[in-house]
Order: structure tokens, then C-alpha cells, then sequence
């Protein structure tokens, strides 16, 4: 292993070669001539930009290759725009590349450590003016400053505290209770099973007390999704079959991976997908998860019907819907 | 004996033998199948059920069976009505091309008249869905764009994408594109379910507001690419690609110029 | 004089006598700036920058970002009468009823994707060929918190229209808060007012995304540039370059009209992707609302390798005493990336821990003449890229007829296994080089001419390498392994500890290479 540094000599800067507008006037003038178009075709782009902007209506569509129907006004601003911006840049470097002199300086670097003197300087200034404020002696002071200090830094963090309520169980609770209707999302109607066929899935919602109105808030924890499969492939324990009507099964509609809206219902497989990061779910064994990186089953709801024969939630939820937390205890 | 041993070895004996086997083995299968006679359905056969069940016969009972009953590889088409069949039929995808995972669209094998005896035949087996009307599909008149597009964003974004390009499902499976399909197949495939899309019940999604999602695919479908070329309305992904290749290729590219030395 | 140089005259003389600026810009003026392409990366980034601020400006002249809901009653007819979010009505509003709305929001966008993108080629450039070492390695810090920062501030200002894929995108992030452990519940509560999605967020995060890290952004970037025009730019290596000189062109004028220009050029090809390339089309995606999904849904491309490291994780939660760890969360969100822009940021410590090496630096590397860290650094760009395409599993397998659980147990085991396949060809890669570059200089270039001796042998004809190529092939340092001395300073036997044999081992590992050529072998080369 050869530690040697060089085994050739620096041969220092190659010579300059010459461009042709260095010493040729004629390539002088056409580099100049370049440099002008080119400043002139900015200036044409911001005239296209001013016009389109006064003359082209923004409702005027125009047929274009790759990029079919396309707004008018949008393009041609934004051509203008881009070309009046390019073609300043083109200009300039073009006229550095061509006409600005070319050659190669040197300038020398200096060690970014500052002298021996200076550093000396430096430490004498510091212990000195630091031995006159004395923290070093005088240690009531240093104890002091630091508690007052560090008390000080906590008020940032009282400021903040009512950024926001304290979650208290509202994590765990859904708007569903015994009784409350499942209705269609969106129309509000309520359901009856013979309105479902085998191999149908309806989007609900809880039905909404008179005067109620829901808030995305409400929907990101009461949505649910209803599939109707038939009775016999259902493989569930006695109690979450007991929970099932007649081949229909409600599960939560929010994954409980992270949240996002599970309404992808392979009828063939009766597996629920969901597209955020692939999660599947197998209805026929309870929503158990098969694939992808979700911990746990959806969430069912306990079916039943009232006394007008429309669907309904026989209780609430057994556990809290959606994204795991903390305090979640399954 | 020598003119037949001469005619065995004549260069067209075996061609002509061959051809002669096959003649036998052909007509043999063909009449030994023809006996099979299929059951008996309650419903009155007309000429149009007739025809179709000829052509069911030849084309389909190899994979639903010879009553239209499946097995392992094709499900019963007892009870999917006319509608399943004109949409599966009219769109192409039956006859499979091959046993993959989904059939997809391609062009028709059989022509108006054929899908329409092939959708007879299979709505006289069973009651199921029927062919909508198509010269009643009034969605222009009847149907409500903006609602149409929150019915389409809760019940069929979530497989066929925000814009109705279509998504990918499980073990290779896909929501087909939308775009460019016509109204009347867009209902028989609500109201049939097809392999992985699920049934919507006119109770869960009424007559009026399938118009309206109907509606709102077309107006998607007409709709122009506002900001310049689409990248596919498929969202960020190809917003990425574009910025990796054109984006930084076009910028490196005058970088290159910029610091390379003029002639 | 003329007219003109009076006037000039006398600005100047005003400008000076308050500020007294003309010495401190003789000397800056004629500052040396070396002149090469790939030093023009960071530039992309910073224009790309001002082009956020100007852009963004103009569209916070017309955004609303309160989550008030409201009935839709603007130009675009197919959402009409429908509920949504001021935020969302004001971002329609401004895409189709503002003249160049959405042109400025489409560049703003694209923008903000060229900022990234430019920061990581710029981030490879400086790794590649290191340029983080003394004396740039705080530098190298504040680009590394200018990386994360915009990856924040991008996925704050896409999350802004309120529209279904950015409202998805909160979401995610609103479960990743949830997940942690013990503060969680409190910390999302807090972030949101309440229950998700309240009405709080998006004005909050508004804040942030045009006061808060823009603030941070400029005072960063000022230190970052502060850095480099006083530690000067760094250069590669070549004939007449020293470590202890900067050969380049002039601030004035050169540098000044190329670099100006370049500003010109790069706001250009994004107006010019504004204006004929759609980005974020919200009025198809419709309001957020949490009851609905797009197929397809990632977040921009910059945030991609995260929702890929999210996807292909195991199902992996700990339910104990009453209480859920979500480590398939907390895993690929926070902690894998955690000690990735950890490790990050502390590279250079790193490196200059391994090798031993404490002087300044101001000569690039080529990158084969340093085959570990090239190796390395082909081994986390790899890893980054495998999140990368899963995080666009579903796009992918639709258009390539391939399926998703393919290509999800590809990430999976491929994320584990390629990496390390990935260093060791880009070892051997960079020690191929090395050994071709010894070849070079010794036995000068093939030509591919063909003479034919007299005694019947074919040789090819090499074209012996000029001194100025020669020189660029070999003046790079080959430094020996650190060998830890057997003996501290006072004579006591040095205990080898975990840390010396480590420190040891990498440091074998890191400079192993091809010798190049010493003058002797190059002497007996010549008497050939």
C-alpha cells in the first residue's frame, strides 16, 4: 500500500484555450447577436403573458397532443411566463459563457484556524472578563439564574395547554348506542335486509336525532360498512355470529391501522381492502386481518332489527374504533 | 398384397390416414355429446332462449357447466338475470381469454343478436336482474352532477380511484377504468355485482341517484385537463416521476451547459 | 467622466459613507467561485426556494384556511351546493376564478417537489464526494435539518386545500401521533382541539407553513450560504488544484450572470411545468371527508418512502397491563427514520472517527477512490428506494399487471436483503475503477489501432495519458488503516475495548483500495 502523495507532479493550470468571440469580431458580434435574441424572446414571452392574461376568456379550452383539452388562459399565461423567465437566464449565461472572460483565477485559501495568537488572545480575554462576572465564585448567583431560568422555559409550555380538550374516553365512544338506526351515506334512509342481495354492501351512518347535525368529527367514528354474504361461509365464534342478521355483518368503517376509510369489499374473496397501506381483511372470519400491517380485526357491530323491521345497533361497539392508542387496552 | 403394401407407403398415406382419424374421433364426440339433453325449466322456451342455449352451449358450458350450473372453475349463472350477461358478454370479458386472475375488457366475440339470446337463455333459468332500458337512461335530464360525485366518492372511489381510472385489488385483481364505458353497463354492473365489484341495491343506492354518479362519470370524463397534461389522474405518483425525470433532467441539463466551456 | 459616472459616483459615496461598504465589496466581488455542474444543485434547492416564497405569497392573498364548513355556490358546477371547508372553497376559488390562480398554485406545487428533489441530488453530490468533511461538517448538519424541515413543510402545505388525498394524509399523520406511548391520545387532542378532524388543524398548521419554518428556512439558509462563501466552495481535483487555493471565476462578473441567470432558468422550467403539467387537481378529489377514499391514495413523492416503509411493516402490536404499543407504526414512521436522518446528521463525526482523519478538506473525492463510502451510500439510497416503490405498490402493480402482494413481499424481504447486495457491488464497482484508472496511467489509453510487429505479433497501439490526466488520476490520498497504538501516551497497555477493535475493523474495511501508482512504477513504465 503506497503512501507516497503524488507519483506525478501537478502539472498547474492547463493552458486557456481561446473561444472563437475572443479574438474573431464577426464570432464576437454573432455571440452578442445570440445573447439579444434571446433577451428578446423573454420579452416576447411577457408580452404573451399580458395578453393572455387581458384577452383569453378562462373558460376557452384548447386541444392539444399529450395534454388533450386544456385551459387556454392557464397555459398561455403560464408559457409567456415561463418563457419571459428562461429566456433572461439563457441570455445571461449565454453572454458569460461566450463574451465574459473565461479565464481561470486563483485565489488562495487561508487555514480556517485563527492564529496561535489570536486563540491565546482569546482565552486570556474570555478568562478574564468571565472571572469578572464571577459565576465561577459565586455560586448562590449560578443556582438562581438557573432556576429561574429553567422555570421560565416552562411557561411556552402552560401557554399551550388549552390548544386542546383532554381526550377523557372520548376516544373509546362512537355516537352508536342500542336501537340506533343504520342509514344509508349518503340519504339518510334506513335499511331493511331484504334491501340488501347477497353480495351487496351499503355505506351508514347513525341516524340522526331530530335537529342533530353530524360533523366529520361524528363520521370519522361512526361510519360503518354493511356486507350481506350468505349465512353459511360466515366462520365466527357463536357471540359474533349472534351479532350477524341473516347473513349481514356491520364492521367499522375505520381501519384500525390508521384511520383511513375501509369500503373496498372484494365480493368474490369477501375481503376488505384498504388502500392506504394495503391492509386486507377477511369478512367471513370477523374482519381478521390477512395481509398487510393493521394489528387487529375491525371493530363489529352487533345487529339487530326493530319493530318496523329496519336495521339497527343492538349496543354500542365493544371496543373503541379506528388507530390504536395508548390507554386502548386490546 | 404388393399394391397395398406399395399404397402404405404411398407419401399421402399418412396425411389421409390422419385425416380419416380425425373424422372418426370428431364425429364420434360430437354425437355421444349431443345426447345429453339439459333440464327442464319451468319457464316457456322461445326461439331467442333457444338460440341462446345453442350458443351457450358451445361456448360457455365448458367452464358453467352444461345446465349453466358452474363448478370449481365458473360460478352458477342461475339467478344473475340478462343483466349480468349483456354486461359480461357486451363488454367482452366473457368468453375468458385465459383463466388469469379477472377477465377483462376486450372486444366482443359475439355480436347484438347472440348476447342478446346468450342474456334470454340465462333469464329463463332463474329470475334475476334485467337489461336496463338503454334509450331511458335520461342521466343529462335526471341526474344531479354534484350529488353524483359524493355518491361516487363514498361508494366507488375507494376501487375505481377519485376520478374513475381505475385501482388495483388483492392477488393481482383491479377495478377497471370508468372512463369511456357506456351508461347502460355502468347500471348492469351496480345492479350485478361483477367477480369483485359488490352488488348496489337499488334500496341502497335508488334508480335516481345511479343516474346521478352515471352523470357525474360523464362529466369527469368530459372534463378537460384544467392544469396541462393529467399524468393520469392518478395523484401523486406520476406528480413524482415527472418532477425526477423531466423536472430535474431539463434543469441538470442547463446546469451542464452553463458550466461547459463556449467553442 | 460622463454623466453616468457621476451619478454612480455619487450613489456610491452615499452608500459608503453610512455603511462603509466598499471595502467589504472589493473583497467579495472578486471572490472565486469554482465552476462546475454539479455544484449548481444546491442553487436548484435555494431558487427553488425564493420561487415557494414569491408563489406562496400571491396565494395567501386568497386562501382561507379555516375548516368553517360551507355551501359551494363558485364556477366549478360539479361541486356545486355541496359542504366543504373554507379552506377548500378558497383553494376552487383560486384555481378557477382567480386569473393565474391556479397557474401559481400549480408552480408553487411543483416547486415545492423541486426543492426536495433538488436538496437529496445536491445531498448525494456533497456525500458522494465529500464535502461534509472538516471544516463543512456543521454545514452538512444544517443541510441535513433544511432536508427534514422541507419534508414537514411540504406535507404541511399539500394538507392545506383540505382536499380527500391531503385530508387522508392528516389523518395518517393524526394516527402516528396517536400511537405514541403514553401522551399520545393527549398530544393529538392537543394538536387537532379535539376530536379528529376538528376545525383547529388546518389553521394551526397554516401558521407554521407560512411564519414558522419559513422563518427557520430563511435564517438556516442564510447561515448554510454564510458558511460557504466564508469557508469558500470546495473543488474537484485537477491540475493547478491545491487544498490550499480555489481556482474558478469571479463573483463579477461571471458568476454573477450565471448564477443570476440560473435563478431565471430554474423559475422558468417550473413555470413551464405550471403551465403544462396538472398537479393536485383538488376539484376532482372532492372535500375531505373521513366516510370516503381514493384507490391509489400516497402522499407526495418526498413522504413516499415513508408510506412504503409503513406498508410492507409486520403487523406487529403490544397489548400489556391495559395498555397498546403500536409498533407497526412506531417502527417505520418514527424510529427507522429516527436513526436514519440521525445517522445522517452525524456522518461526517462519523466518518472522521473512522478514518482517523482530522484535517481540513477542501479537494472532492472521487467517488470510486473512496469505495466505502460510495458503497454506503448506494446501500441507503438503495433502502430509501425500495420504500420509495412500495409506496407506490398500487399504481405499479395496475400498470405493470402485477399484483400487490407481490410486490409488497418483494419490499419486504428485498428491503432487508438488497441493501447489503447493493454495497458490495458498489465496492467492487469502485475498486474495478481504481484498478482501471492504475491501468490507465500506467499503460496509457487503448486506441483500438492495431499494429503488427515485424516478427507477426498484434499489439495494440495506447496512447500514453498527457501529464494533466495523469495527475487527475492519482493525486488522490490513499491513508494506511488507523493502527491503534498498542500503548497510551503514559506507557500503560492500551485495553482493546469494543470500540478501538470496531473503530479498527471499519477503518481496514474503509480503506481498502487499489494502490496507485507510485513514481517508480510509472518511471518503469516510461523506459518501456
Amino acid at each position: 500500500m503506497s503512501t507516497e502523495i503524488a507519483p506525478v507532479e501537478d502539472p498547474g493550470l492547463p493552458a486557456h484555450i481561446h473561444r472563437k468571440a475572443d479574438h474573431d469580431p464577426v464570432a464576437e458580434k454573432k455571440a452578442e447577436r445570440q445573447v439579444a435574441i434571446l433577451f428578446a424572446l423573454s420579452a416576447l414571452g411577457t408580452v404573451l403573458m399580458i395578453y393572455s392574461y387581458i384577452f383569453i376568456p378562462g373558460d376557452k379550452f384548447i386541444f392539444l397532443p399529450i395534454m388533450g383539452n386544456t385551459n387556454a388562459s392557464q397555459l398561455f399565461l403560464g408559457i409567456g411566463m415561463a418563457a419571459s423567465l428562461f429566456f433572461i437566464g439563457m441570455g445571461a449565461i449565454q453572454w458569460a459563457r461566450t463574451l465574459m472572460p473565461d479565464n481561470e483565477v486563483i485565489a488562495q485559501r487561508h487555514e480556517m484556524r485563527s492564529s496561535d495568537e489570536d486563540r491565546a488572545d482569546f482565552v486570556d480575554t474570555v478568562k478574564e472578563r468571565a472571572g469578572t462576572a464571577g459565576l465561577g465564585r459565586r455560586p448562590l448567583i449560578k443556582r438562581s439564574l438557573g432556576l429561574a431560568l429553567g422555570l421560565v422555559g416552562l411557561s411556552p409550555v402552560l401557554l399551550l395547554r388549552d390548544l386542546g380538550p383532554l381526550p377523557k374516553m372520548e376516544l373509546s365512544q362512537t355516537s352508536w348506542r342500542a336501537g340506533t338506526r343504520l342509514v344509508t351515506d349518503p340519504g339518510d334512509r334506513p335499511i331493511k335486509p331484504s334491501d340488501l342481495e347477497v353480495g351487496a354492501v351499503a355505506q351508514v351512518l347513525p341516524e340522526l336525532a331530530k335537529g342533530q347535525e353530524r360533523t366529520l368529527a361524528d363520521i370519522g367514528k361512526d361510519a360503518v360498512l354493511l356486507i350481506r354474504i350468505r349465512p353459511q361461509d360466515f366462520q365466527l365464534s357463536p357471540e359474533k355470529l349472534s351479532w350477524t342478521h341473516e347473513g349481514i355483518i356491520a364492521f367499522s368503517k375505520i381501519c384500525s391501522h390508521m384511520g383511513c376509510a375501509i369500503a373496498l369489499y372484494e365480493q368474490q374473496t369477501k375481503h376488505l381492502l384498504c388502500p392506504c397501506h394495503q391492509s386486507t381483511f377477511d369478512v367471513t372470519r370477523g374482519a381478521k386481518v390477512i395481509f398487510g400491517p393493521a394489528a387487529r380485526p375491525l371493530p363489529q357491530l352487533a345487529l339487530s332489527l326493530d319493530a318496523e323491521g329496519y336495521l339497527v345497533a343492538r349496543q354500542p361497539f365493544a371496543e373503541p374504533v379506528g388507530p390504536s392508542f395508548w390507554e386502548r387496552s386490546s | 398384397m404388393k399394391k397395398l403394401s406399395r399404397l402404405r407407403r404411398h407419401r399421402f398415406a399418412s396425411p389421409i390416414a390422419l385425416f380419416f382419424a380425425l373424422f372418426l374421433v370428431g364425429t364420434t364426440f360430437s354425437v355421444a355429446s349431443a345426447t345429453t339433453k339439459p333440464a327442464q325449466s319451468a319457464f316457456a322456451r322461445s326461439a331467442a332462449v333457444d338460440e341462446g342455449r345453442q350458443i351457450f352451449l358451445k361456448g360457455c358450458s365448458s367452464c358453467h357447466g352444461l345446465n349453466a350450473e358452474g363448478g370449481a372453475i365458473a360460478p352458477s349463472l342461475i339467478g344473475v338475470g340478462a343483466a349480468s350477461v349483456d354486461f359480461q358478454v357486451g363488454t367482452g370479458r366473457m368468453p375468458m381469454q385465459d383463466m388469469s386472475v379477472q377477465a377483462m375488457r376486450k372486444k366482443p366475440v359475439y355480436n347484438e343478436e347472440q348476447t342478446a339470446a346468450l342474456a334470454a337463455y340465462v333469464a329463463s333459468l332463474a329470475p334475476g336482474p334485467a337489461i336496463p332500458d338503454a334509450a331511458n337512461i335520461n342521466y343529462e335530464r335526471d341526474g344531479n352532477t354534484a350529488q353524483g360525485g359524493e355518491l361516487f366518492r363514498t361508494n366507488c372511489a375507494m376501487c375505481h380511484n377519485f376520478a374513475g381510472q381505475g385501482g388495483a385489488l388483492t392477488q393481482g385483481k383491479y377495478a377497471p377504468t370508468l372512463m369511456g364505458v357506456e351508461p347502460k353497463y355502468i347500471l348492469e354492473a351496480l345492479a350485478t355485482g361483477p367477480q369483485s365489484m359488490p352488488v348496489f341495491s337499488d334500496k341502497v343506492i335508488t334508480p335516481a341517484e345511479k343516474l346521478s354518479i352515471i352523470k357525474w362519470i360523464k362529466a369527469a370524463e368530459a372534463e378537460p385537463n384544467l392544469g396541462g397534461a393529467s399524468l393520469g389522474r392518478v395523484g401523486p405518483v406520476t406528480e413524482g416521476l415527472l418532477v425526477w425525470t423531466l423536472g430535474l433532467g431539463l434543469l441538470i441539463g442547463v446546469a451542464v451547459w452553463l458550466a461547459s466551456k463556449a467553442r | 467622466m460622463t454623466a453616468r459616472e457621476r451619478i454612480a459616483g455619487t450613489v456610491a459615496n452615499y452608500v459608503d459613507e453610512r455603511t462603509g461598504a466598499a471595502k467589504w465589496l472589493k473583497k467579495n466581488l472578486t471572490k472565486v467561485f469554482p465552476d462546475h455542474w454539479s455544484f449548481m444543485l444546491g442553487e436548484i434547492a435555494l431558487y427553488s426556494f425564493v420561487i415557494l416564497l414569491l408563489s406562496g405569497t400571491f396565494l395567501t392573498f386568497w386562501f382561507d384556511p379555516s375548516q368553517k364548513e360551507v355551501i359551494y355556490n363558485g364556477s366549478y358546477q360539479p361541486l356545486s351546493g355541496l359542504k366543504m371547508s373554507a379552506a377548500y372553497e378558497s383553494t376552487l376559488h383560486i384555481s378557477f376564478d382567480v386569473r393565474g390562480g391556479l397557474l401559481m398554485r400549480q408552480i408553487h406545487h411543483w416547486a415545492a417537489l423541486i426543492f426536495l428533489a433538488a436538496i437529496v441530488v445536491h445531498l448525494l453530490r456533497v456525500y458522494f464526494t465529500g464535502a461534509f468533511r472538516k471544516p463543512r461538517e456543521f454545514n452538512w448538519i444544517l443541510g441535513v435539518g433544511l432536508l427534514t424541515l422541507g419534508i414537514v413543510e411540504g406535507f404541511l402545505g399539500y394538507s392545506l386545500p383540505d382536499d380527500l388525498l391531503s385530508g387522508t394524509g392528516i389523518r395518517i399523520a393524526e394516527a402516528i401521533i396517536q400511537a405514541l406511548p403514553v401522551v399520545g391520545s393527549y398530544l393529538a387532542y392537543f394538536a387537532f382541539g379535539g376530536a379528529f378532524p376538528g376545525e383547529a388543524f388546518i389553521p394551526r398548521i397554516y401558521t407554521v407553513h407560512i411564519l414558522l419554518l419559513p422563518g427557520i428556512f430563511l435564517a438556516l439558509i442564510t447561515v448554510h450560504l454564510m458558511l460557504v462563501w466564508y469557508q469558500k466552495h470546495t473543488q474537484y481535483p485537477g491540475p493547478g488544484r491545491t487544498e490550499k487555493n480555489v481556482v474558478g471565476y469571479p463573483l463579477m462578473p461571471v458568476y454573477m450572470a450565471k448564477a443570476g441567470g440560473f435563478f431565471f432558468i430554474v423559475f422558468g422550467i417550473t413555470a413551464f411545468l405550471g403551465a403544462v403539467a396538472s398537479i393536485n387537481p383538488i376539484w376532482l378529489y372532492g372535500p375531505y371527508t373521513p366516510g370516503q377514499i381514493s384507490a391509489g391514495s400516497q402522499p407526495d413523492w418526498y413522504m413516499g418512502w415513508l408510506d412504503g416503509l409503513v406498508r410492507m411493516a409486520p403487523p406487529l402490536e403490544t397489548h400489556a397491563f391495559g395498555h397498546t404499543i403500536s409498533w407497526n407504526i412506531l417502527i417505520p414512521g418514527l424510529i427507522i427514520p429516527g436513526i436514519m436522518f440521525t445517522g445522517l446528521a452525524l456522518y461526517p463525526f462519523i466518518e472522521s472517527w473512522i478514518t482517523g482523519d482530522k484535517r481540513e478538506h477542501h479537494l472532492l473525492d472521487r467517488p470510486r477512490n473512496v469505495p466505502n463510502r460510495t458503497a454506503l451510500g448506494v446501500m441507503a439510497l438503495t433502502f430509501t428506494l425500495i420504500g420509495l416503490i412500495n409506496g407506490g405498490n398500487d399504481i405499479i402493480a395496475t400498470h405493470f399487471h402485477l399484483t400487490i402482494n407481490q410486490i409488497m413481499w418483494f419490499s419486504r424481504i428485498g428491503i432487508i436483503v438488497l441493501p447489503p447486495i447493493a454495497f458490495v457491488i458498489t465496492k467492487r464497482i469502485c475498486l474495478s475503477l481504481q484498478r482501471a484508472d492504475r491501468e490507465l496511467v500506467l499503460h496509457g489509453r487503448e486506441t483500438g489501432r492495431l499494429i503488427r510487429l515485424p516478427h507477426g505479433e498484434f499489439v495494440e497501439v495506447h496512447e500514453p495519458l498527457n501529464q494533466e490526466q495523469m495527475w487527475k488520476l492519482t493525486q488522490h490520498e490513499q491513508t494506511p488503516a488507523l493502527a491503534l497504538p498498542e500503548t497510551d501516551n503514559a506507557g500503560v497497555r492500551r485495553p482493546k475495548s469494543i470500540t478501538s477493535k470496531l473503530r479498527a475493523r471499519m477503518s481496514r474495511a474503509a480503506t481498502e483500495q487499489v494502490a496507485k501508482p507510485t513514481s517508480d512504477d510509472i518511471k518503469a513504465i516510461e523506459h518501456h
